[in-house]
């Protein structure tokens, strides 16, 4: 099924790009494969950028050596103002195993190249920053995404440095290793932080301690199961990830998902939404010493846990959501509960969001720290919630509506001061659009279907999910397999992107506000390191 | 300030009385599920749905052996919807944790008939949870070991040593106002060498190995380890692969293991209150010793 409009865009790129644009097609309105004759990326992708400003989503591999004797590449495009993603495959051979390094010109995909050599064993060439991301230095030399290293190896004890940091010299000039245990109670990473007195010059990270074999996992698993293993990527975003997930695979099969399951994936999504943005709010106070704030903060966000339970029979909405639907529909004591939950937590919420603005020292803690500017938001491809509060008007819900989004109407906060302030503003302003969204919701399609049964998948298909989680665009890609399996799964969390802006904002602030601006970004270490 | 203090006042107390009092919980909240040994006429829908393994079958010619494992389990209730016969049903108990991981698991044998469903239950092998599952009298026995032994302070380090950050959220919400684990005198602290609890997430991955041993090497006797969790007790659904080495218990000495994916609050702080018993026996044999 090749539209009119798409086969003038192949011409125009087969024209501008000549054979090396081998075929295109359309597996589905809004997702367009471009497979390309050999690895050269760069020519599409400059043409794509300059002429279309389309943006680089998302980069990831392929081992397809056992069935067309190559590696594929696949770069993830969209543009603003349509739906549609731009999938460009590329072949990397798997005698060269070579393929031309993006990272020098779009820094955003600095870590995903990275990753794609120590999981494939492929060299991105050219890449300004070439060592080891997702693997640490002390592992042997395994590619543990290929499709002949079996997940159960068990690797030899590692030795050697795990990681050696860049030195940092200069009179006064200290390096101060923090974690990979850190103060609180949160997940694993190192950082080092090179500072001159107070002030952070160069902030070193070090993630992928939580890496646990996702991705492989998903292609030993079959379907029904990798449902749960998708809700454990991110446990804050058990419903997001699960969603993208069964999206995925619906995706592939041509499942519809009757309306009723649509909006209650929708309601649990913003609840989700919800939240986690009011821990967040909570713990941002905390950070600068506001602390009944967060005692307001984490008991609102208790009563929706709460309301999470009731709604699905888990505190972070695990075990709800399925490939057709979702599990269970709502009764009439589960939709007052919502009801009733929601309308007080919005006065509530109101009544926490003027304590933090009527206190002065607090804003002035948050005005001008952990300052990333917009144009290196864009650099660095920043998603979410740290994109939108430095200019980054990115949101999948409206640019590629997915669930019920496209039935209710609301706001996409952005600010372009991009400091820990801003990005609590825009937590704020997303709760009371989540929150009229929820209204809305709440009775649509009330007497519709919430799931259908599904049929065997079938084989050798590929389908792109996109869902927007309280963080920001996450990104499921799978190729299924026979019997119920997948053949790959590939998980892009939107920290992965968002990491390097930590590192951007920290510069210059003191260390003694480095919790604070990590907090008000409060990436996924397990999202990331899967 | 005015404002602050009218908020305070208008809310009021939200901290619960748990274990004190029965804890207030969704009666939609998928807890334990209870299997009724005698009435399963048919384990393979189960085991065939579980997503980790939790309910698993051997079969030979004429007899089945069933497990069930609740530290593998994550309380998704897909094994009482895919049984028929009713003898799978989702319980609310949540209380689960204990000190010896063979509690979690129990066992059956079954004859089989011709289409291999179950003719005869031949022996079941279920072990209580705990003996200690009085939680009520467990609370009063922390608090006052907890008030005389430990000079009315129980510090805890908490290890993320790779989990997907769902118990983390758990743990974190227990020092939220409404389960307020501090009116124990229980404490998360930044260094292990105040701590006298290590409270560890999994599975614990190659990455975080050292780190594991490093924190718990740190800690100062009499100190007691408690595992949390489906990934923490058994590897859940993540399992032993080249990156997870799976339980905790693999590279720690185990003394407490909290069942739950994750556990919620009160489940974790029934398990933090058992490990306190162990704790306090453990400084008993120290003075003896």
């Amino acid at each position: 099924m090749m539209t009119q409009a798409m086969s003038a865009m192949f011409e125009a790129l087969r024209q501008k790009l000549g054979p090396q644009v081998q075929s295109v097609r359309a597996d589905r309105e809004d997702e367009i494969y471009l497979l390309l004759a050999d690895a050269d990326i760069r020519p599409i992708t400059e043409h794509l950028r300059g002429q279309f400003g389309a943006r680089l989503v998302t980069v990831f591999a392929e081992d397809r050596r056992a069935t067309e004797g190559v590696f594929f590449n696949y770069y993830v495009f969209e543009q603003k103002g349509s739906a549609q993603y731009l999938i460009v495959q590329a072949p990397v051979r798997s005698d060269s195993l070579e393929f031309p390094s993006l990272s020098a010109e779009l820094p955003a995909v600095n870590w995903q190249e990275r990753e794609i050599q120590d999981w494939f064993g492929l060299k991105a060439a050219g890449h300004p920053n070439p060592r080891r991301v997702a693997l640490h230095d002390n592992w042997p030399d395994v590619y543990p995404l290929r499709k002949d290293f079996p997940l159960e190896t068990v690797l030899p004890p590692f030795e050697g440095e795990r990681h050696i940091y860049r030195p940092a010299f200069g009179e006064g000039v200290l390096q101060v290793p923090v974690g990979p245990v850190h103060a609180g109670i949160i997940e694993p990473g190192h950082f080092n932080f090179a500072v001159a007195g107070e002030p952070i010059l160069y902030l070193q990270l070090r993630m992928f301690y939580t890496h646990k074999g996702t991705e492989k996992l998903f292609e030993q698993l079959p379907i029904h199961k990798a449902v749960f293993l998708a809700e454990s990527i991110s446990g804050d975003s058990s419903f997001s990830h699960g969603t993208a997930f069964c999206q995925a695979i619906e995706r592939a099969a041509n499942i519809e998902v009757p309306l009723r399951g649509l909006v209650m994936r929708t309601i649990l999504l913003e609840l989700e939404r919800i939240c986690n943005h009011v821990g967040d709010i909570g713990a941002i106070a905390t950070d600068v010493g506001f602390v009944i704030a967060n005692a307001h903060a984490s008991r609102l966000k208790e009563t929706l846990v709460t309301l999470n339970e009731q709604l699905t029979g888990s505190r972070l909405l695990r075990g709800m959501v399925c490939v057709g639907g979702v599990r269970r529909s709502w009764d009439a004591a589960q939709l007052g509960a919502l009801r009733s939950t929601v309308d007080s937590f919005a006065r509530e919420f109101r009544d926490l969001i003027s304590l933090i603005d009527r206190s002065e020292s607090t804003r002035d803690r948050l005005e001008q720290t952990g300052v990333l500017r917009p144009d290196k938001a864009r650099d660095l491809g920043i998603v979410g919630v740290g994109g939108r509060a430095s200019g980054v008007d990115l949101d999948v819900r409206r640019d590629h509506p997915y669930a019920a989004y496209s039935r209710y109407s609301f706001r996409v906060p952005v600010y372009q001061a991009g400091d820990v302030w801003h990005r609590m503003q825009v937590r704020i302003d997303e709760v009371n659009e989540s929150i009229g969204i929820v209204q809305n919701a709440m009775a649509d399609g009330l007497r519709r279907e919430f799931r259908v049964p599904v049929p065997p998948i079938p084989s050798d298909r590929c389908a792109l999910s996109a869902v927007e989680g309280w963080r920001g665009e996450i990104i499921h890609w799978i190729r299924t397999g026979p019997d119920n399996h997948l053949e790959r799964c590939k998980i892009k969390d939107p920290s992965l992107n968002n990491w390097p802006a930590l590192v951007e904002a920290v510069q210059g602030n003191i260390i003694a506000d480095f919790p604070v601006i990590n907090k008000s970004f409060n990436l996924s270490y397990s999202g990331t390191d899967r | 300030m005015f404002k602050i203090l009218q908020k305070t006042v208008s809310t009021g107390t939200v901290t619960v009385n748990y274990p004190a009092e029965p804890a207030k919980i969704s009666e939609r909240f998928r807890g334990r599920p209870s299997f009724d040994f005698d009435k399963w006429k048919d384990a393979r829908p189960a085991a065939d749905v579980c997503p980790t393994g939790a309910i698993s079958l051997s079969d030979n010619d004429e007899s089945r052996n069933v497990t069930v494992d609740y530290g593998l389990c994550v309380f998704c209730g897909l094994c009482a919807e895919a049984s028929s016969d009713q003898a799978v049903r989702v319980t609310q108990e949540f209380a689960l944790a204990t000190s010896d991981r063979r509690n979690l698991v129990f066992t059956a044998e079954y004859t089989l008939n011709a289409d291999r469903t179950h003719g005869g239950l031949r022996k079941v092998d279920r072990r209580l949870v705990d003996a200690e599952t009085d939680v009520e009298s467990l609370g009063q026995k922390a608090r006052d070991t907890i008030q005389k032994i430990l000079g009315r302070s129980l510090a805890i380090r908490e290890v993320d040593a790779g989990s997907c950050n769902g118990c983390e959220l758990e743990i974190v919400a227990l020092n939220n106002p409404v389960h307020d684990i501090e009116r124990f005198g229980i404490h998360f602290v930044a260094s292990p060498r105040h701590a006298d609890m290590l409270l560890v997430t999994g599975p614990v991955t190659r990455n975080m190995e050292l780190a594991l041993l490093k924190t718990h090497r740190a800690m100062a006797e009499p100190k007691v380890v408690v595992a949390v969790g489906a990934c923490g007790i058994s590897g859940g659904i993540f399992g032993e692969n080249y990156a997870s080495l799976g339980s905790v218990d693999k590279v720690l000495p185990v003394d407490v293991y909290i069942p739950g994916c994750p556990p919620r609050p009160q489940a974790l702080l029934h398990g933090i209150l058992l490990a306190v018993g162990r704790l306090a026996e453990r400084l008993h044999t120290d003075r003896a010793g």
